[in-house]
């Protein structure tokens, strides 16, 4: 049926739809090469370069990264090994501060103890200076008392002075002789 | 037969006929009077004036398109990248391989838009008829493809691109007697004639079916009138329908057309035939 009415239309309009006018020829033409032109000078460069650029933003931004990953994996790595070395010089500095810590404790107490030997020694020499200055002294005394008490007791007067000074000194030896055996004990027993 | 037909058909095809008769579709439609130049030719009737307007759209869109492309792409954009790339991608680069197919680009791209902004004019309200529904615009296509594939081959293979096409290695030599005349048509002189006449039929044929369905339309709801009204409900329905169908038409054939320039370019190009 189509094609009967195709037919009966030629025939009546003498026109054949499978023949081109000229007009339509050059007109199909113009306007094709017009889109063909415009689509190679712009759209095509402009589209293919968008599209290329992105392709490569995309790889780099890949290999961008899996660098930046094997940095961190890198920089992961240092870290924990520098962690380690910390750790371990850590543990070390510790056993020796505790090693000079006791050695210092151990210096400290020496000294304390020869500070103490030394403090006792001086404090018993002083004492013993001053035992010895008080015996001096008593002496002294002891001797010119014992000759007022002697003189005073005897009644005579001891005035020839190399008699009684031998006689005092044999008094005091005496006394001494008898005194050093109880100051030894005295002093024993203070230290002890 | 032939006798008879021309009353039924003229009742048929008549376009301008009186009020009260039906309206049916005509091959008058492709070829309207002439506005401008008339007799010479250039000759400027409503279709070619459709044409310039496709033309126009097409590159203010295209231009606005890619005015202001970035990487990064807009909403516009996308679509447009999704449209070239769908004729860079599945047409060209899927049948050519991508080294080759670079090289036909600038042909095949422009190719399928073209054909179908042309196409989708035969469904545009006002235009309602495809650009590409006179024989001239599809034949100069498929020259072009035509041309396209002879050069492809011939630069491929210089002096032997017509001796592979028309003797095809591998045939027992009896058998060319045969072979290459089938050949010599098919590629020849079948390829591009199918090209065009493909084109331009399912465009004439798609635009008789509308004018058909929207006439019957019109003249069941107003001429008939009365119970024959209903009719309209089918007969508008029918033209919604092939109005969509258009719409697939038009986007399909311009799809075939480059995808078989793009297959005839690959055949001009393999090595062996």
């Amino acid at each position: 049926m189509p094609i009967a009415f195709l037919t009966a239309a030629t025939e009546e309009e003498a026109v054949n739809p499978l023949i081109p006018e000229p007009y339509d020829i050059i007109w199909s033409l113009v306007v094709f090469a017009i889109v063909a032109f415009f689509f190679i000078r712009y759209v095509l460069p402009r589209v293919q370069k968008v599209l290329d650029d992105r392709t490569t933003q995309i790889q780099g931004g890949i290999e961008k990264a899996e660098k930046a990953q094997e940095a961190a994996a890198d920089a992961l790595d240092k870290y924990t090994q520098q962690l380690a070395e910390a750790r371990i010089e850590a543990g070390r500095i510790r056993e020796q501060a505790r090693e000079d810590g006791k050695k210092i404790l151990a210096e400290l107490r020496e000294q304390a103890l020869a500070e103490a030997a030394r403090i006792t020694a001086s404090a018993q020499a002083t004492i013993e200076a001053e035992r010895q200055a008080a015996v001096t002294s008593l002496r002294a005394e002891v001797g010119s008392l014992a000759i007022d008490l002697a003189s005073g007791v005897v009644g005579e007067s001891l005035s020839d002075d190399k008699k009684a000074a031998a006689l005092v000194d044999r008094f005091l030896a005496d006394l001494e002789a008898s005194e050093t055996s109880a100051s030894t004990t005295s002093a024993r027993k203070a230290r002890g | 037969m032939e006798k008879s037909l021309p009353v039924n058909a003229l009742t048929l095809v008549a376009p301008f006929a009186n009020d009260g008769e039906f309206h049916g579709p005509s091959l008058d439609d492709f070829f309207p009077p002439a506005i401008f130049f008339e007799g010479t030719p250039f000759e400027i009737n409503r279709i070619i004036l459709i044409r310039f307007l496709v033309v126009a759209v097409l590159i203010l869109l295209f231009w606005l398109g890619t005015r202001r492309m970035s990487v990064i792409p807009g909403r516009g954009q996308n679509v447009l990248e999704m449209a070239v790339g769908f004729v860079r991608d599945s047409i060209v680069f899927n049948t050519l391989g991508e080294r080759e197919g670079r090289r036909f680009l600038p042909l095949l791209v422009p190719m399928f838009f073209f054909i179908v902004f042309m196409n989708l004019t035969s469904i545009v309200p006002f235009l309602n008829i495809a650009g590409s529904s006179v024989i001239g615009l599809p034949l100069i296509l498929a020259l072009t493809s035509y041309i396209a594939f002879v050069y492809a081959g011939i630069r491929k293979h210089p002096g032997a691109f017509f001796k592979n096409s028309l003797f095809p290695s591998g045939v027992p030599w009896p058998l060319y007697i045969v072979v290459t005349p089938i050949e010599l048509i098919s590629t020849f002189v079948l390829r591009p004639v199918t090209l065009a006449l493909r084109l331009l039929m399912n465009m004439v044929a798609g635009h008789m079916l509308l004018v058909l369905c929207f006439s019957a339309t019109q003249f069941f709801l107003f001429t008939a009138g009365g119970l024959f009204g209903l009719f309209s409900i089918g007969t508008f329905a029918f033209g919604f329908a092939f109005t969509l169908f258009e719409l697939l038409v038009g986007v399909l054939q311009a799809y075939v057309f480059t995808l078989l320039t793009a297959v005839y370019i690959n055949l001009a190009l393999v090595d062996e035939h």
